[in-house]
């Protein structure tokens, strides 16, 4: 196993390279200079918003938090560390009176469909001020997560793109080392905040040390489930992941069309996004 | 001494958009014949972008003077001799991924790219035909071969050129990066850079290649074109990612001096390969 953790180091110099190079070359493209990061106080959001402003610079980069009432004070305080640091512009948009309206109109709603809603408010948040900022939405979704289906879509599934979704947890960490985000940032358990004392571990029921090795091995090297039983994996995690990833398949994909006519969207019609660019 | 300055234009191109990437085209040329370049070679498919999908029958050009876009190219290779990537079109409206070597006004080889990748990322063979020729052609720097990409991800295509005489292989490509891990350079990049190697030790040849950077959506292009001599030794290399132009002055006379040394060529035992090859192919 200490083999396959070592499998998952990536030569931060090069990712970088090619992630900032990214993010500049897929704005500017569209005749847009801008960006525009929500910022969580978490991992991911942090390294998004650095690798945005070292490819765009920090005046051209808007980072966004967006408490809920029950939010963890934490959770601002770190964003602020990372915001002090970078130098980058920022704005703070509170959710609350978006969503407790619709709360108040379904009292019965479960923490999963709160969580879901304050996802989406954000999603709307983001991409409003990506129109008032002249900026595009830089999505924060790892691998693990987007493989997992750890995400709301539609919420924080949604971005312009996403930088970090070809690198796992465990690398996003190796990553955010390297770019100096601030070390309580990167040292606090993974959480998405939507509810008062949510880790992300806690409610997956397994660590991301754990999950991106077999991630890798089913994803990457093409295991098979027994493959991956026979390397170690104990047989309710390793089913557990595989029905994850079956499951949210749904949340990677546009929605589907029905084919009718000769040439269809999604189908038949096939262009990159960067056609003529 | 007899002398070859080769310019590996490492280009982005912008996709489905072939007079933009023809005026780059022209730019590069210039730059590179003021520093004396007598070879500019440019990517896979430098006329177009990678990634064309439904854009492949509105981009397609043929390599005459009568079409708008080859008409300057062919003018610019009075200055010094070409190698460009495009869609070729045929008379019965096949497409192919090709290669053009352009010399004196004229069109002096067209390669059409033999093997088309239709796996993972790649979807080639859907939009493409396969080409179904390997040849050599003679320049004014002796006999030369081109391939584009998965040609040499093929031990076959580079042996047939050897042994049709090509002492110069010209290999360009579209290859995005793929395979991240503690090392310097993806896998990818570390896996082309090998076997162009191990072909220039294997045929004491000069094996050049010319690889695109940029990205088309996510996929990014790599770039690190290199030049490797009849030694296997590595003469020149362009960064990897970055937009460049990086000339090579390779010495011809190095080929008589490797294979003096190392007759290699000499000694292949082409009908032995030929008959061994003709059994195992008809022993059903």
């Amino acid at each position: 196993m200490n083999n396959l953790q070592s499998r998952l180091t990536i030569n931060t110099d090069l990712a970088r390279k090619i992630l900032v190079s990214f993010i500049r070359d897929e704005v500017t493209r569209v005749g847009i200079k801008k960006a525009i990061v929500g910022l969580s106080g978490g991992i991911d959001s942090a390294l998004s918003c650095a690798l945005a402003v070292e490819a765009l610079g920090a005046e051209n980069v808007l980072a966004i938090r967006m408490p809920y009432k029950t939010s963890a004070a934490a959770s601002m305080n770190d964003a602020q560390l990372l915001i002090d640091q970078l130098k980058v512009e920022s704005k703070v948009v509170e959710i609350t009176s978006m969503v407790d309206p619709l709360f108040a109109q379904f009292p019965d709603a479960d923490s999963k469909r709160k969580g879901n809603a304050m996802a989406r408010a954000r999603m709307i948040v983001l991409f409003d001020q990506s129109v008032a900022f002249n900026g595009l939405v830089i999505g924060t979704g790892n691998k693990t997560e987007i493989l997992l289906g750890y995400s709301t879509i539609f919420g924080d599934a949604a971005s312009a793109l996403n930088p970090l979704g070809d690198l796992y947890k465990t690398q996003v960490r190796q990553l955010a080392r390297a770019l100096n985000i601030p070390s309580p940032i990167i040292d606090k358990d993974p959480s998405a905040d939507l509810w008062v004392g949510q880790t992300d571990e806690g409610e997956l029921g397994f660590t991301y040390n754990e999950v991106d090795q077999l991630l890798y091995l089913l994803v990457d090297q093409r295991y098979t489930r027994d493959e991956a039983i026979a390397a170690g994996f104990g047989i309710p995690f390793v089913d557990t992941v595989i029905r994850r990833i079956k499951q949210n398949q749904f949340k990677r994909m546009p929605p589907l069309i029905a084919k009718l006519s000769n040439r269809t969207i999604g189908y038949d019609f096939l262009y990159l996004r960067d056609w003529g660019t | 001494m007899t002398t070859l300055t080769l310019a590996l234009a490492q280009i982005k191109t912008k996709l489905g958009d072939v007079q933009a990437n023809l005026e780059k085209h022209l730019a590069y040329i210039d730059q590179a014949t003021s520093q004396g370049a007598q070879l500019v070679c440019f990517p896979e498919l430098s006329l177009t972008g990678y990634v064309l999908q439904d854009l492949t029958s509105t981009v397609a050009h043929k390599a005459t003077p009568d079409d708008p876009i080859f008409k300057p190219l062919l003018e610019a290779s009075h200055k010094t001799d070409l190698m460009v990537g495009f869609v070729d079109e045929d008379e019965r409206h096949r497409f192919f991924i090709a290669a053009a070597y352009l010399s004196k006004g004229e069109t002096v080889h067209v390669h059409h790219k033999v093997y088309l990748p239709t796996y993972g990322m790649f979807d080639e063979g859907r939009f493409f035909a396969w080409g179904d020729s390997i040849r050599a052609f003679d320049t004014q720097w002796g006999r030369v071969g081109m391939l584009i990409c998965e040609d040499f991800w093929h031990a076959s295509p580079p042996y047939l050129l050897w042994i049709d005489g090509a002492d110069i292989l010209l290999m360009h490509s579209a290859s995005p990066s793929r395979g991240l891990d503690e090392h310097d350079k993806m896998d990818s990049s570390r896996w082309v850079e090998h076997i162009n190697q191990a072909y220039s030790s294997l045929f004491t040849n000069f094996v050049v290649h010319t690889n695109k950077v940029g990205f088309e959506d996510g996929l990014n292009f790599w770039g690190g074109s290199t030049v490797f001599d009849p030694n296997g030794n590595l003469i020149a290399q362009a960064p990897q990612f970055e937009e460049s132009l990086t000339l090579a002055t390779i010495d011809l006379n190095q080929l008589h001096r490797t294979r003096a040394r190392l007759p290699i060529l000499r000694d292949e035992r082409t009908s032995l390969v030929s008959k061994e090859l003709n059994r195992i192919l008809n022993k059903g």
